[in-house]
Parts: structure tokens; sequence; C-alpha cells
């Protein structure tokens, strides 16, 4: 029992780091009804940029996280403005060839700039805290604070703010969202910065958990993430939460009764599985509310 | 002059043209008149005409984004190099090669049915997570057979792979795809790009269609794939990730959708700039899918989007002659 509840927090943080990344994920699809394949390696390079400032100078890790959101929602933005924004009324499939492209340029040039894997420096000592057999580490309350945080305030700047409603707006109706004034560039730009900037959150909360990364991370981290998101019903944020804590779950309870080498099996083999079933997400498209 | 290009040449001159190239690749191969790089690189060149040309019957003529062709590749590489090296090694390869990259394309093919089966509830962007799906879930699953060397990859695969062969497989692959996409039946696959619904309504069999565009170019992906075993004689699981796909992507888009002379200059293109950016490491895999992001944003037809040769057209696409009045 004790075990079980070990892993199940485990699976909760985890579940959490997936879902600030999923988030980015269905924001862009809701709004633009695009794949941004190249999301994954966003968040892999945050980590790195949480590498290098730790490097440059050992900020602590409120300061760390601000700046590395920050410079991440730049980077989210300037792909936006360059690959993206020019195709937006070309076919689709050509905006999904560039966001594969672009993922790929991120991922193979961050190999290219570093071809091992780092190591991080430790960015918060954890404290353990013992629960009857249960240990949980001040750093997974941390993160799963910070995750949960950012998601009930975006939740809240989706629902409650003028852009929220701008956002939504434009994913109901891009046609005829600009004839009452709203800037949709500008609104589509925030899109890719916030979505981007969850990314980074992502990036630095996975590289203190998990301190060593690499360029593959986008592959291997990122789009589980995508996966999650696809499983809650891409497009929709709550499903991305829904999606993100279900993956962690399965992953986590995977490898504790199969080989870890099953597990990307597993993960993928339920993305089928779902998408055969229930075609567009566990919540659905039609009803529910799209950012 | 100029006549001969602008429709397609006499039967006899293309068939016999074919034969001289076939002679020459037998040649080369049995007198040894290239060095072994520039043969590794023209069964390259073969290798990613296959590869490019069976995508583009799904990504091209019928609009769909499959991102798994370098699982199908998985299939048939693993299947063939089970059979060449582990069932039928005794064999002799004049005949048991055949058999082996026969073997892989069809395991490739009944894959590509089932992917083909899902595509009908699903269009698009789903699709194209559903190809990726399944090409994560051929890689993880090859990984977990010891059988084939799992993680590791299976070595001591034979150099069957000969010029002649992968000569004779991509003019097969040509021939295949032009006359299915320029048969009645291909045109449904076509049609199924421009508007499945409208040609639903029209009476064309729209599933059927999708059924086999997807079974003859996972078919060909496996081939390919069998050929690419035989000729680095050593594949792990690692080889055929969505890099690979990629790869094939680039191919496909430089050259054009829904071309056959596009996918040929693509995959010659692709293979030779592959080839001169090969000192530069990893960095060109930079610079390949920033061509594709280029590619996309300055030229999306490619070099031969939608046109093509008229070499590779039927006849009987042309008009007959007006008689000179």
């Amino acid at each position: 029992m004790d075990y079980f509840a070990q892993q199940a927090i485990n699976a909760v943080q985890l579940g959490s780091i997936y879902a600030l990344i999923a988030l980015g994920y269905s924001m862009v699809y809701g709004v633009l009804v695009m794949i941004n394949f190249a999301h994954g390696d966003v968040f892999m390079v945050s980590s790195f940029f949480c590498f290098l400032l730790l490097l440059v100078l050992p900020v602590p890790f409120g300061a760390a996280l601000i700046i590395v959101m920050l410079a991440t929602a730049i980077l989210g933005v300037a792909i936006e403005r360059l690959a993206y924004r020019p195709l937006r009324n070309a076919p689709r499939v050509s905006a999904i060839i560039t966001a594969l492209g672009c993922g790929l340029v991120i991922q193979n040039t961050t190999l290219s700039l570093s071809p091992y894997s780092q190591r991080m420096p430790e960015l918060f000592v954890p404290v353990l805290q013992h629960f009857g057999g249960v240990t949980v580490s001040s750093l997974q309350v941390l993160i799963i604070g910070v995750s949960v945080g950012l998601m009930i305030a975006l939740d809240f700047f989706i629902r409650k703010t003028r852009y929220g409603m701008a956002m939504r707006a434009i994913a109901q109706d891009r046609i005829s969202v600009p004839l009452m004034g709203v800037p949709v560039n500008q609104i589509i730009a925030m899109t890719f910065a916030i979505g981007a900037a969850l990314g980074g959150a992502a990036g630095v909360l996975y590289a203190s958990a998990y301190p060593v990364i690499s360029a593959t991370m986008g592959v291997l981290v990122g789009w589980k993430a995508f996966v999650a998101a696809v499983i809650g019903g891409i497009g929709n944020v709550r499903g991305a939460v829904l999606g993100a804590y279900v993956l962690g779950a399965v992953e986590v309870f995977t490898v504790t009764i199969l080989p870890s080498t099953y597990r990307d099996l597993v993960v993928y083999s339920l993305l089928l599985v779902i998408l055969v079933f229930k075609p567009y997400g566990l919540l659905g498209r039609p009803s529910v509310q799209k950012v | 002059m100029m006549r001969w290009f602008k429709q397609p040449p006499p039967r006899g001159v293309l068939l016999a043209l074919l034969a001289a190239g076939l002679a020459a690749c037998f040649a080369i191969e049995q007198f040894g008149l290239v060095d072994d790089y520039v043969r590794f690189v023209l069964i390259t060149l073969g290798i990613n005409i296959i590869l490019c040309v069976s995508l583009n019957l799904v990504n091209g003529w019928m609009g769909e984004f499959s991102v798994g062709h370098a699982g199908f590749m998985a299939l048939g590489a693993y299947l063939s190099a089970c059979v060449s090296v582990k069932w039928l090694g005794w064999g002799d390869p004049l005949w048991m090669f055949p058999l082996a990259v026969m073997a892989g394309g069809l395991l490739a093919g009944a894959v590509g049915l089932l992917l083909g089966l899902l595509s009908f509830k699903t269009r698009g962007d789903y699709l194209a997570i559903i190809t990726l799906a399944f090409l994560m879930i051929v890689k993880s699953g090859i990984e977990n057979i010891p059988y084939v060397g799992g993680p590791r990859g299976f070595l001591g695969i034979g150099n069957h792979t000969t010029l002649l062969w992968t000569a004779v497989w991509t003019v097969l692959t040509l021939w295949a795809i032009r006359n299915l996409v320029y048969s009645r039946f291909g045109r449904g696959i076509v049609a199924v790009r421009e508007d499945e619904i409208a040609a639903n309504a029209m009476g064309v069999d729209t599933r059927k269609a999708k059924l086999a565009a997807f079974v003859v170019s996972s078919f060909f992906g496996g081939v390919a794939g069998a050929l690419f075993a035989h000729q680095l004689q050593f594949i792990n699981p690692g080889v055929f990730d969505i890099v690979k796909s990629t790869e094939i992507l680039v191919m496909v888009y430089l050259g054009g959708i829904g071309s056959l002379g596009g996918s040929i200059l693509g995959a010659a293109a692709f293979t030779i700039l592959a080839q001169v950016l090969q000192p530069l490491g990893t960095w060109r895999m930079v610079i390949l899918p920033l061509i594709l992001v280029l590619l996309m944003l300055f030229r999306p037809r490619g070099i031969m989007g939608m046109r093509e040769f008229p070499w590779f057209v039927p006849r009987r696409e042309f008009p007959a002659k007006e008689d000179k009045k």
C-alpha cells in the first residue's frame, strides 16, 4: 500500500509536468487548429536555457523560473512570427510540415552544440518528509504546487479576462472575429507566448526533478505530453490536464509492472486505442469550449 | 527534338531504354565499373526513389499526412533480415533474397492495410497522429523482441542488395504506382485528396481507394526497408525513427507532391545533398529540416508539384494527333 501511494505521488509529479507541456499543444491547436510539433523541442530548449542561466549566475529557483519562462516565451513568439504566420492561409499540411521541420531544427541545433547530456546543477535542495511509509520531498510539493498554480491561473485567464475571451472567440470563428475589432495577430502571438512560457516552466521543473538533460528530451518527454493532449482531446485545455494525469499514471504504473522498455509501447498503444474508440479524445470536441 | 519531351516516346523506345539501363546496372555490378562509394550512393538513390514515390502516393496523390513511413521500412527490413539470415540463411541469394524482400514488403503491406482501416475514421491531423503512434509502436516493439536483437540491433545481414536488384525494384515501383494513379480506380485516390465527400457522392469507393493507397505505399516502403537492411548489413530500431520519416518527407515535398518525375528529382537532390553535407556531422540534420521549412514558406509546391514529365504518363493520356488539314 505504501509502495502504491509512493508511486501515486510520482505519477502526479510526472503528470503535472506533462500537463504544463500539453497545455501549450492544446492552446495552439485550439486557436489555430494546427499541431505545433515544435513545442516539445521548445520545452527541451527551455531546460537548456535554465542550465545556461545557472552556469552564468546561480539565481534562486523562483528567479530562474521566471527568467526561463520569459526567454522561452520569446522563442515561441519568434517561431510563430517567422515560420507559422506566413503560412496561416496555406494548406494545413504545409503548417504541420513546417512545425515538424522547426522542431527538428531546434533539436539538432541543440544536439550539435551539446552532443552529450548535461548534468543540471542543483536548483533546489529538497527536504524529505516521511508520512508513515511514504516519503514526500519538498521538491515534489513544489513541482506539483507550481504546476497546479499555473494551470489554475491559465484557466482563470481564459475564462474571465478579455484576452481569454478573444482567444476563445478566435477558436470559434477566425473569419469574423477580426471584424469585431479583435487584434487576431496579437492574440495568436500571445497564445504562443503563453504556451511556450508554460513549456518553459515545465522545462525548469523537469530539470530540477530529473537533473540530466539532453537534446532528445523533446521527443522523449515533449511528445509524450503531446500524446496527453490528444488523449484528453486536443484543443481542450481541461482535457489536456486530464490526459496528462492519465498518462502520468499509466507510465508510472506500467513501469512498476513491466520492464521499463515497455513504457513507450504501452503509451503509444494507449494513444492508438483511444483514437480508435474516441477519435476526438476523452473530453470530446463538439460540446466543449475550445481555447 | 523537343517533340520527344512533350509527349511520351513510343513504347519500344521506352522499353529499350529500360533494358539498356538494367543492362548497364548489370554490367557495372559484374565488371566492377565504378568504385564502391559510387555504387553505394547509386543504391541509396534507388532506395530513396522507392521510398519517395511510395510515400508520395499517400501524402501527395491522396493528400493525407503520414509520418509513419519509416515504420514500414522497419517492418520490411526486420522481416527480410529474419528470412535471409535466420530462416533461409542456407539458401542461394539468387532466389532467397527476392523472397526475403517480398516477405518484408508483404508484411509492411498487411500492416498498411490496418492503418488504412483506421484512416476511415479520421483524417488530417488525427491520421497524422495515428501514423506517428504506429511509428513509435513499431520502434519500441522491435526494441522489446530479443529474437531480432532488441535495442542492440540485428547483426550479420548479408550484402545482397546489388545495383541490379535495386534498379529492378525501383522500376517496378515506378511502374506500379504510375499504372495505379493513372488507372480509373486510381483516380479515386486523387479524388480523396480533392474532395472526399464529393467523390463519394459521385460514386467513387473512397474506402477502397484509401486501402489501396495505404497497402501499395506501405508494401513498397517495406521493400525499400528490406533493400536498405541488406545494403547496410546492420539495422537497429533507432535507425527507423521520426528523423528517417522526416528525411522521406523532405524528399517528397522537395520533389513535389503527386509527381513521379518530381519524386525522382527530389530523391536525387536529397541523396546528393546528404552526401555533400556529410562532413557537417549532426549539423546536417539542422540544414535538411531547414530546407523543408524554407521550401514550405517560399515554394510549397516543390520542384515539380502536380506536374509531370510526359515520359511518365501513359500514352493514352495524350489526345491522338489531329490530322493536318
